[in-house]
């Protein structure tokens, strides 16, 4: 997360036409030889664990603890948001109820940890299980539909998830579950209120998380996956499983946002329904797409930046979010692609059919860069 | 519970049809605009919310306060239909404002619909905010982020008596004033020539510019009438329930749309029957597993529907409505 502040400022104004600013440093990257790749992997690492430095900190963050800031909402929202990205950014599937697979990974850590002692590990490990389980329960039955009713059949999940917890009384009900255990001691650190451990926990689930996903991506699966993307009716022709591989892509996006809730809870010790709102799908969500959906740089600067800039900007207290809706809308209308745009995903956007489709009435015309996509 | 039914049924379907009618009316502009412009329009519950602070504004105004006002009928009447029209131009104005701010630009650049969806997402948030903050509390002098209280103008007496079920007389105005707006609608858009261009760039936009008609006129359009019936929801909504606060849009937004797919988005007609039929399962469920749970059988339902009928119960038909 370091790196891409680094290219965020590096580069100053962002520029309103088609070129983009990181063009330069893409070409470099894409050229570059292993080992100064390796360099910057290592650069990277390093810039992460000195992150939460107190002089770091006195900058980014002066009115919070920046290191439990760099725990929540920091680094969950980056581990979301690349979960996320999977499904919205290579799959290309619209999921406004993440933040289910969130809480059910939370509420495994709390319910086995509370009342039958389970330890973390064993948690995390059913946490994703559990995760990817309600994703397949939840995606089969509903992939097959077009996108714009698996948005509201997810953000209807989001929804019962939440609800169930708040009426079942046996998993703590609308007053939440409280002490809620720690991580078990390792390499002889010790999981108590000092913040610094978590984080690096954190940081571990991240990196795991982002070396999975890239992984993915350039395998069989994330070409698959970006056929279904592009041309669902097309790939299917062409002899890819679309409903297996959408299944898939549910899942793998369910099991981080799964890994995701197990981490927050062992640090948060108490959790409860209302941590699980609409609203955080829709931040995640928008963290995608602010970042340039489909690019893991540009999501995890996009995750950094919707967690961190209401931290920075708490002296506005209650016109933070007032103001995160303005710039959201603001962002939107001038970089509708995104803060740093994966290359192939715009080079479809220009085609003029992306993953989501343009949106119904837009006639090409003199000013408008893509073609209309004519409703079939 | 075989007892609860009978003792409940007539009196649940009742308020199942008053709340199902405000459902209807809120979600035929998502309805509209998805059929013209394929884009959920998040931000609509927002524009629902402006309708009911509208509506509560002018009560607040006219009673001088939160306390109880007897009317004779025709005062009833007049005062109902004031707010009706008051919210429904706010609302409509709203909605054309945010179409101009959050949805236009994007239209312009081609944007995809996930990159207006997080627009009106910000827009969303936006408004919630400026009336939590600052809009509601100008308006009745009290902190904007708790619930506000209307004044009660309409008797909410029993009028008459269905089985064991009780009508009340503002049932009756919620019911009918929801049908009389829906039929409005139904016929302005399959009759007049601003419902044919509605349908025309519905069906296909490229084709109707040919035809000469305007995308931007009719879009402004769209969001105008779907804003306004909004209003009309807002408006009786505040005279029903008699109250709101400013993340009221959220959840009956949320059930607003889930009512517009029920229906088979893009379809007026659907939304209506949608809207009914989302009100009518949500209280009659609530007679078995408590209201607690009302909302978890809206979307299971919701997911069965699609799964047996993925287009909805009447399928999606704004193209396709009578010509």
């Amino acid at each position: 997360m370091k790196g891409n502040e680094e290219v965020s400022t590096e580069n100053g104004k962002p520029a309103r036409s088609g070129f983009h600013p990181v063009d330069g440093l893409r070409d470099w990257w894409a050229r570059a030889p292993h080992w100064q790749r390796y360099g910057v992997y290592l650069a990277l690492i390093i810039g992460a664990l000195i992150l939460p430095a107190p002089a770091i900190g006195s900058v980014m963050s002066p009115d919070s603890d920046w290191t439990t800031v760099l725990i929540f909402p920091v680094g969950v929202y980056i581990l979301l948001a690349i979960g996320l990205n999977i499904v919205v950014g290579h799959a290309g599937m619209l999921d406004l109820g993440f933040v289910a697979f969130f809480a059910i990974g939370a509420y495994t850590l709390a319910v086995m940890g509370t009342q039958y002692g389970w330890s973390f590990w064993g948690c995390l490990v059913l946490g994703i299980f559990l995760a990817a389980m309600s994703g397949v329960i939840l995606g089969a039955p509903t992939l097959r539909l077009r996108g714009d009713y698996l948005a509201i059949v997810t953000l209807g999940f989001g929804e019962i998830v939440r609800i169930t917890a708040t009426n079942t009384d046996s998993i703590g009900g609308a007053r939440g579950i409280t002490n809620i255990p720690h991580p078990d001691p390792m390499f002889g650190t010790e999981f108590l209120l000092d913040p610094a451990p978590y984080y690096y926990l954190i940081l571990a689930a991240i990196v795991v998380a982002i070396v999975f996903s890239v992984r993915l991506h350039r395998s069989r699966v994330g070409r698959a996956w970006a056929a279904i993307r592009e041309d669902e009716d097309a790939a299917e022709l062409m002899g890819v499983p679309t409903f297996k591989f959408k299944l898939l892509a549910f899942a793998i996006g369910a099991m981080l946002g799964g890994m995701a809730g197990v981490v927050y809870a062992s640090k948060a010790v108490f959790i409860e329904p209302n941590n699980f709102p609409f609203i955080l799908s829709a931040t995640i969500l928008a963290a995608v797409v602010l970042g340039g959906a489909g690019n893991l740089p540009g999501v995890i600067l996009g995750a950094f930046l919707v967690a961190w800039l209401p931290e920075r900007f708490r002296f506005l207290s209650e016109y933070r979010i007032l103001i995160f809706g303005g710039v959201l809308v603001l962002m939107m209308a001038l970089r509708p692609e995104g803060l740093l745009p994966s290359r192939q995903r715009k080079a479809e956007l220009h085609e003029g059919t992306g993953g989501m489709g343009a949106m119904g009435a837009e006639v090409a015309g003199p000013d408008s860069e893509a073609s209309s996509e004519v409703t079939k | 519970m075989l007892q609860d039914l009978q003792a409940q049924f007539l009196g649940s379907t009742i308020g199942g049809l008053v709340a199902g009618s405000i459902y209807a009316l809120i979600a035929l502009g998502y309805t509209m605009v998805y059929g013209v412009l394929r884009l959920i329009n998040f931000a609509h519950s927002e524009i629902f919310m402006i309708g009911t602070v509208t509506s509560l504004f002018i009560l607040i105004t006219i009673a001088g306060g939160t306390a109880p006002i007897t009317l004779g009928v025709f005062g009833m009447i007049a005062v109902l239909l004031l707010i009706i029209i008051a919210s429904a131009a706010v609302s409509g104005g709203a909605a054309v404002l945010l179409e101009q701010v959050a949805y236009r630009p994007l239209r312009k650049k081609g944007a995809t619909r996930l990159a207006a969806l997080i627009s009106a997402i910000g827009a969303s948030l936006f408004l919630q905010e400026l009336f939590g903050l600052e809009i509601i509390e100008w308006i009745t002098d009290k902190s904007g982020r708790v619930q506000q209280n209307a004044p009660r103008f309409i008797p909410h007496d029993p009028l008459f008596h269905i089985g064991n079920g009780v009508v009340r007389t503002d049932h009756v105005f919620v019911v009918v004033g929801a049908v009389i707006m829906m039929v409005v609608l139904d016929q302005l858009v399959s009759r007049t020539r601003i419902g044919r261009g509605i349908r025309a760039t519905a069906q296909d936009p490229e084709a109707a510019v040919l035809m000469g008609v305007s995308i931007d006129k009719i879009v402004r359009l769209t969001f105008l009438l779907g804003g306004a019936m909004a209003g009309v929801a807002a408006a009786l909504y505040v005279m029903e329930y008699e109250n709101t606060d400013y993340r009221i849009g959220f959840l009956l937004g949320i059930k607003a749309f889930t009512a517009a797919v029920l229906g088979g988005i893009g379809n007026l007609r659907g939304a209506l029957l949608g809207g009914i039929v989302l009100g009518l399962v949500e209280n009659w469920s609530s007679i078995f597993f408590g209201s607690a749970w009302k909302d978890v059988t809206a979307f299971v339902v919701l997911v069965l529907v699609l799964m047996f009928r993925p287009t909805g119960i009447l399928g999606e038909s704004l193209q396709r409505a009578r010509a």
